[in-house]
């Protein structure tokens, strides 16, 4: 079984590409550059295909199969090690990573052909396949950590990869600043499991977890606490609330940034990260509330945010925080092969939707702005094809895939026992408006009168490599859901009994139980799903294309709530005034001015002063005049002749005999 | 008899005496003869120690202190008609070069 | 009260004089002249405890040389009065508040030490001028060579310091 020796393969292929590009790329014409990292991340995919293929021969008791490949860390009871695994849960992330990955470097050919930097994009691409990869095979806390980290970094360096402008070399920051945030909580969720078991490796430590008893609800145990660190780690990587801010400035990068990292792979390794430690969170139902709240709460308030966007791009990276929102909320009331699941079908469609939007920009010769397009359906047809496609299937309309993982989360959700109703209504109002927003951005962008000027754009179709990708991943969010379609629907519920290895202990006992209830519940809340969907359909269709005055009318008249969305609910002003303010007056004032500069600095500089103070003083002792010195002779003969009698003066007063 | 003692005594308060006029006086030659006081106290103190221990060790070095008191007031009266020469004036406060 | 006693005292008193009598005058042959009587009376001293070779050396050397010397320079540089600058303060307020304290500490040394000392001398010694030679050419015979070689660099400096400019 080579592949399955040798896992280490597939991170270093990209590896290997970023490290030619990096190296070499300058001065290669764009056809070696590119490809160099198509070739590399090609590469990988297909070693992660043979790698599925094999591991789909192997025996249950292997499973997961861990590869070590060298002692990274020894200190003490510790070990560390660059241990790569396999199980089914990491067969789905490798195939998404490595494939949608592939199609994005493929797009990536077409789309940043006449930019600069041409080999650094490749470069820096490549080495987020690495991370990414690193971070979906690990098989300790601590190699994934590295990955964590490293997908941190290529994405600070993506977003600000025209780091000539300031606002995307501001978004890099911001993004990583935020990031690392959230790792802090996750290092110190790794520290506490460390404390706790002794080993931070995937394999011995769940079994030393599962037998444990679970903390009960309301109870800061040991579990909870743990598990609501690294759900802060979580929410950095994945943006949820609070920490979500940087996902939209994110947009500032190219698109195909946009597609692959902050749609398809890095923000989903949030949800990862929960799936793998299903374990830890489902003897922690406290954090599992946590998680699904703060879930629901992000899908539906970024949904509000979406809404009245006018950047392409910025309605789509809300909607993304809007459906990572909808993962965490499966993961939270214990459906993670659901969470898993539209994991999968999101990177689909939001790739898509991302790839497209980078087409229409690229047709529009760089114009981001909705409000100044229009009537593009008929010039790029494909492209206008392939994002009707994924729209249908971000709103949930069968048969596509986003309808069977959204049914199922929505189904998981409403059965939850801890306020389970209220989940599901979030949820499917969510559906509605995320509905209404794509359909709005649909109609804005290809229907319509045109409200740009013909003459100075030229709006022209891409080129097919850009086409290509676009239409195998219109293909795979069309049949992308079969796979995991309920029996009751015809399908053969392949992907939940496929990640029923991984997932059994946990959050599928739920389902287990339910199971029967849940047949009768399918089929209703199916249809009110697919009701709501068809509802944000029609309002978006009679706002912008039956009445296209209306929008404007309703803005006016509900101007305080309107302001309100359009601003992102001034998130990003009230943190700049309560933490980035305060951060920065204390570190300028407090730490520069009073610490550095007048108590170290003073310190130091007055030592040396002291010495010249004293110096100056002393040396008037130097008067030049003898008969001065003269007398110091006689008092320093007088203090040691007292020195050298007083034990003879006191010896002899003590016992004198007069 | 006399107590050593009352010799002791009598060499401090010459001893005293030559110190008082060492810092007194301004005149480089009397300054000097100043010295030469306190070394004959403490010459003195030397013969009074030997009488009275009964060792002629002191004896000596009273000899050996003459015969340094007299280098030392051939060299350092060469030195003082050097000072001569260069200020013409034999009061010890005009040698202040060395002031900082 | 005896002889000896007597004589001690008639002794210091002009030993304390001639010290008093130095600080006191103006002109530095008078302090010179001073200097020469408490010279003579500690050889007196000398005598009275018995070590009559030193009392001569006092005279021949201290008195004969050194303080021919001194008055042959007074005469050479012409000295005159002592002038009456005041440059330094430390000198003139405490000078004689400390060398006062350093006698006083001096004595109350000695003082207290009577019992320590024997307390009486015997005047007319023991022939001490041949032991003297003996103790100076056996035991201290290297300080002794020694002397003669400072003595001789003495020489020399004194002749290199106050001959005159240009003659080597």
């Amino acid at each position: 079984m080579p592949i399955l020796n040798y896992l280490w393969i597939i991170p270093a292929l990209p590896l290997l590409g970023s490290a030619i590009n990096g190296l070499f790329g300058s001065k290669w014409p764009n056809k070696i550059v590119n490809s160099v990292a198509i070739g590399s991340t090609g590469l990988s995919f297909l070693a992660a295909l043979e790698a599925v293929r094999e591991f789909t021969h192997l025996a249950p008791e292997n499973i997961p199969w861990v590869q070590q490949y060298f002692t990274w860390i020894i200190a003490g009871d510790f070990r560390a090690g660059f241990d790569l695994q396999i199980d089914h849960l990491t067969v789905v992330m490798l195939l998404v990573v490595t494939g949608v990955g592939w199609l994005i470097h493929i797009y990536s050919m077409g789309y940043m052909a006449h930019e600069g930097g041409y080999y650094r994009f490749f470069s820096y691409l490549n080495l987020f396949m690495f991370f990414m990869l690193i971070l979906v095979l690990a098989a300790n806390y601590v190699l994934l950590f590295v990955g964590w980290e490293g997908v941190g970094l290529s994405s600070y360096l993506l977003i600000g990869f025209y780091f000539l402008r300031k606002s995307a070399a501001d978004a890099g920051k911001k993004a990583f600043i935020v990031n690392r945030i959230g790792d802090f909580g996750f290092m110190l969720g790794m520290f506490l499991l460390f404390k706790s078991f002794g080993t931070l490796d995937f394999v011995p430590l769940f079994a030393k977890a599962a037998p444990l008893p679970a903390d009960a609800m309301g109870h800061l145990g040991m579990f909870t606490v743990a598990c609501l660190l690294l759900f802060m780690g979580a929410c950095g990587k994945s943006a949820q609330l609070p920490l979500y801010v940087w996902l939209p400035d994110a947009m500032e990068g190219p698109t195909p940034v946009s597609a692959l990292i902050h749609a398809a792979t890095m923000v989903t390794a949030g949800v990862y990260v929960v799936a793998r430690s299903h374990i830890l969170f489902t003897h922690a139902p406290t954090a599992m509330f946590v998680v699904a709240i703060v879930g629901c709460a992000t899908a539906f308030f970024a949904a509000t945010i979406g809404l009245v966007q006018t950047d392409i791009k910025r309605v789509l990276a809300y909607s993304t925080v809007s459906q990572l929102g909808y993962m965490f909320l499966a993961c939270g009331v214990g459906a993670f092969s659901a969470g898993i699941f539209h994991l999968m079908t999101h990177a689909f469609f939001k790739a898509l939707l991302f790839l497209a939007a980078g087409s229409v920009i690229h047709a529009m010769g760089g114009e981001q702005d909705m409000t100044r397009m229009g009537g593009l359906s008929k010039k790029i047809r494909w492209t206008y094809l392939t994002m009707l496609t994924a729209t249908l299937a971000i709103a949930g309309f069968p048969p596509l895939a986003g309808f069977f993982s959204k049914d199922s989360i929505l189904l998981s959700a409403y059965q939850n026992e801890h306020g389970g109703r209220i989940l599901y209504a979030f949820g499917l109002l969510t559906a509605l408006l995320t509905s209404f927003y794509m359909f709005r951005l649909i109609f804005l962008t290809f229907h319509g009168k045109p409200r740009y000027d013909e003459k100075k754009v030229h709006v022209h179709e891409s080129p097919k490599s850009m086409l290509v990708p676009l239409m195998i991943l219109a293909v795979l969010s069309l049949v992308g859901g079969w796979v995991a379609a309920p029996a009751f629907w015809g399908g053969s519920d392949y992907f939940a009994n496929f990640l029923q290895p991984v997932f059994w202990q946990g959050g599928a006992m739920n389902a287990e139980a339910a199971e029967a209830a849940a047949h009768a519940l399918e089929i209703p809340l199916a249809i009110v799903a697919v009701v709501s969907a068809l509802l944000g359909l029609i309002v978006a269709w009679w706002l912008y294309l039956r009445q296209p005055g209306k929008p404007e009318q309703l803005a006016k008249s509900m101007r305080g709530l309107y302001n309100l969305l359009l601003h992102k609910y001034y998130v990003d002003e009230i943190y700049a005034a309560l933490i980035v303010k305060p951060l920065l007056w204390i570190s300028t004032d407090v730490l520069w001015q009073t610490v550095d500069v007048r108590a170290i600095d003073g310190t130091v500089n007055g030592v040396a002063e002291g010495a010249l103070g004293m110096g100056d003083n002393v040396r008037h002792a130097q008067s030049g005049n003898t008969r001065s010195y003269a007398v110091w002779v006689v008092i320093g003969a007088l203090v040691i002749i007292a020195i050298v009698f007083w034990p003879y003066f006191r010896a002899t007063t003590v016992g004198a005999v007069r | 008899m006399v107590p050593t003692h009352y010799y002791l005594i009598l060499s401090a308060i010459l001893f005293g005496l030559g110190v008082i006029a060492f810092v007194f006086k301004r005149n480089i030659i009397t300054i000097f003869m100043s010295i030469e006081l306190m070394l004959n106290a403490v010459n003195l103190a030397f013969v009074a120690f030997s009488q009275a221990l009964n060792k002629l060790d002191g004896q000596v070095f009273v000899l050996f202190v003459i015969v340094v008191a007299a280098a030392e007031a051939a060299v350092g009266l060469g030195i003082i008609i050097m000072i001569v020469r260069n200020r013409q004036t034999l009061n010890v406060e005009s040698v202040n070069l060395l002031k900082l | 009260m005896n002889v000896p006693l007597i004589v001690f005292f008639v002794l210091a008193a002009m030993c304390i004089i001639g010290a008093v009598s130095l600080i006191l005058q103006r002109h530095p042959i008078h302090s010179a002249l001073s200097l020469i009587v408490v010279m003579i009376a500690l050889a007196g001293l000398y005598l009275l405890m018995g070590a009559e070779f030193v009392a001569a050396v006092q005279i021949i050397v201290y008195g004969g040389a050194i303080m021919v010397l001194f008055v042959f320079v007074i005469m050479l540089l012409n000295a005159g009065l002592e002038e009456r600058t005041n440059v330094s303060k430390l000198a003139g307020i405490a000078g004689v508040p400390l060398a006062v304290a350093l006698t006083g500490f001096l004595a109350a040394a000695v003082a207290r030490s009577q019992d320590t000392v024997q307390a009486a001398t015997q005047t007319g010694a023991t022939a001490p001028t041949k032991a003297l030679a003996n103790l100076l050419f056996q035991d201290f015979v290297y300080p002794f060579e020694l002397t003669s070689f400072l003595i001789l660099v003495a020489i020399l400096g004194a002749i290199v310091l106050a001959a005159p400019r240009g003659e080597r």
